[in-house]
């Protein structure tokens, strides 16, 4: 009578490794034999992922907009018009000095004309007129610490007191106002990812847990010819993993693709507005987080119902 | 091989299956476990594969002492125990050979070993040529040699069979006991239930007789 052979230590990784190709390869096998079922998994998992990450992606693209515009805070203050170069340049000395400013910049009207003129379309009709329409403009700088828009506020007050003032106009406010708007959408769609992520997860759990019923018979057999506990569980557990996967490049696919149709309106609209700003998709770095996230899912989705369902060989 | 030590087994909703058995099996025995239905025959033999556990007492197989076995030690005396039974309990979607295969497969044995071993298993029940058709496509008695070649080809040391020949013919029957027989021969311990009491006294091997959860007779060894 010859025993079973015992594995030597050394050939142990090898099995393992061995088992666990093994695994992977037959589970995707498995997935493939009923097509339908598995793209509607997929499907489901796909469209659930992708809305988050098309959230982030439109946030993304929205800040690397805001990004090209001036951030730091400024407030324009506009001269009376009589008030001439060299007095507006006592008027900025004076303001430099207030604790709340770091910067005063003066813009002469002979700098404003040109820069005027610059803008183009308006060459002939300035042309037409002799005299220098533009008043001085200072631009003021406060520091960061006075940047807040009720410091903001507080300081276009002041300003507007005095007696050389016109108005002055805050150019950055509703900029700070749409990074907000940004961070609030971001966080949102972070909850929205959490979420759908639950929702993920109770997918692939459910999906699982119905597999590990229909395949009861098997399992009791294949612990019945002295199956370990982690063989059985394996391929559910790839399975899982598989559908995550699957799922996060289902996302994947749905974003870039609805990136890809948006581009070219996108263009459009940016160069109406002179701008050289150009739609950009999940990054790599992003994809990587998605599909890395999704399969992550995958695996505890099918972890949780493996956990439930399947608790080894047990004598009663 | 297998001791029995003052063994009893309760279910809450049938009450005592076994009470108190005492017995010991040599290595390399063929023994008969004969009894009426109900008598505990079965939960007998599923003590001896761990399928489940005694209420009481001590239950040792080829030095192993169930009682104080851990969880996780389970499927590794599973494979020194193949077990036979009445209903076939193949996989209907797989072919003989993947059936017979499965014992292999969780131990993560190599493809090229896994073929050699089960086809020289399928050609000891005289079904090598059966490999790839399905279970249903075979006979009763070819299922059940499916069965057993499927608990062979780990070649673990003890053979279980629950009623092998239960839906068998006379003429099939006897062919699959001595199949049995052919396994003691190369030093297998076996333990068959049967209620075909003709076929058991015409084949001459030790029997214990249960009856209502108790042993009342042991004709010893032969």
């Amino acid at each position: 009578m010859r025993k079973a052979r015992t594995p030597k230590l050394v050939e142990l990784p090898g099995i393992w490794l061995g088992q666990h190709i093994q695994t992977i390869v037959a589970t995707l096998g498995r997935l493939m034999d009923s097509p339908l079922p598995s793209s509607m998994t997929m499907a489901v998992i796909g469209i659930s992922l992708a809305l988050p990450a098309a959230l982030f992606v439109m946030t993304e693209n929205l800040r690397t907009m805001a990004g090209g515009w001036d951030q730091t805070a400024a407030i324009s203050l506009f001269l009376k018009f009589e008030i001439d170069d060299q007095e507006a340049g006592r008027v900025a000395d004076e303001v430099k000095t207030w604790s709340e400013i770091t910067r005063v910049h003066l813009i002469t009207r002979e700098q404003a004309l040109a820069e005027f003129r610059d803008l183009g379309g308006f060459e002939e009709s300035l042309d037409k007129i002799t005299k220098n329409p533009l008043p001085v403009v200072l631009t003021i700088y406060p520091g960061p610490a006075h940047s807040s828009p009720e410091q903001l506020e507080a300081l276009q007050g002041k300003l507007m007191k005095r007696p050389e003032a016109d108005f002055a106009r805050m150019d950055t406010l509703w900029l700070q106002r749409f990074q907000a708007i940004l961070d609030l959408i971001q966080s949102g769609s972070l909850l929205l990812g959490v979420l759908l992520g639950i929702g993920v997860l109770l997918i692939i759990g459910n999906t699982i847990r119905l597999e590990i019923l229909n395949r009861r018979v098997e399992i009791e057999i294949m612990e019945l010819v002295g199956a370990t506990a982690a063989f059985i569980r394996r391929p559910f557990l790839y399975t899982g993993a598989w559908y995550g996967l699957l799922g996060g490049l289902t996302a994947w696919l749905l974003v870039t693709l609805a990136t890809l149709l948006l581009q070219q309106p996108v263009s459009r609209l940016a160069s109406l507005y002179r701008s050289e700003f150009q739609l950009s998709g999940l990054g790599f770095a992003a994809t990587g987080l998605l599909l890395a996230s999704s399969i992550l899912l995958g695996l505890i989705g099918s972890l949780l119902a493996v956990n439930r369902h399947l608790r080894g060989a047990e004598p009663g | 091989m297998i001791q029995f030590q003052h063994v009893f087994k309760r279910y809450p909703e049938r009450g005592e299956a076994l009470g108190g058995i005492n017995f010991e099996v040599q290595t390399g025995e063929l023994v008969f476990l004969t009894g009426h239905s109900g008598a505990g025959k079965s939960t007998l033999l599923r003590l001896i594969g761990l399928l489940e556990r005694p209420s009481r007492g001590q239950v040792v197989v080829n030095g192993r002492n169930l009682l104080t076995l851990p969880r996780n030690q389970i499927p590794y005396h599973r494979r020194q125990v193949g077990m036979i039974f009445q209903d076939h309990r193949l996989l209907q979607d797989r072919s003989v050979f993947d059936n017979v295969a499965l014992p292999l497969v969780v131990t993560g044995l190599g493809q090229k070993e896994i073929g050699r071993r089960v086809r020289a298993a399928l050609d000891q029940v005289g079904l090598l040529k059966r490999e790839r058709a399905t279970p249903v496509a075979l006979s009763g008695g070819e299922q059940q040699r499916v069965g057993i070649a499927r608990a062979v080809v780990g070649r673990p040391p003890v053979l279980l069979a629950d009623e092998p020949t239960g839906n068998l013919d006379p003429d099939l029957s006897r062919e699959i006991f001595e199949l049995f027989e052919r396994f003691q021969y190369v030093g297998v311990t076996l333990m068959i239930a049967t209620h075909d009491l003709a076929l058991v006294n015409s084949m001459r091997h030790r029997t214990l007789t249960l009856d209502d959860g108790r042993l009342i007779n042991d004709t010893g060894s032969w």
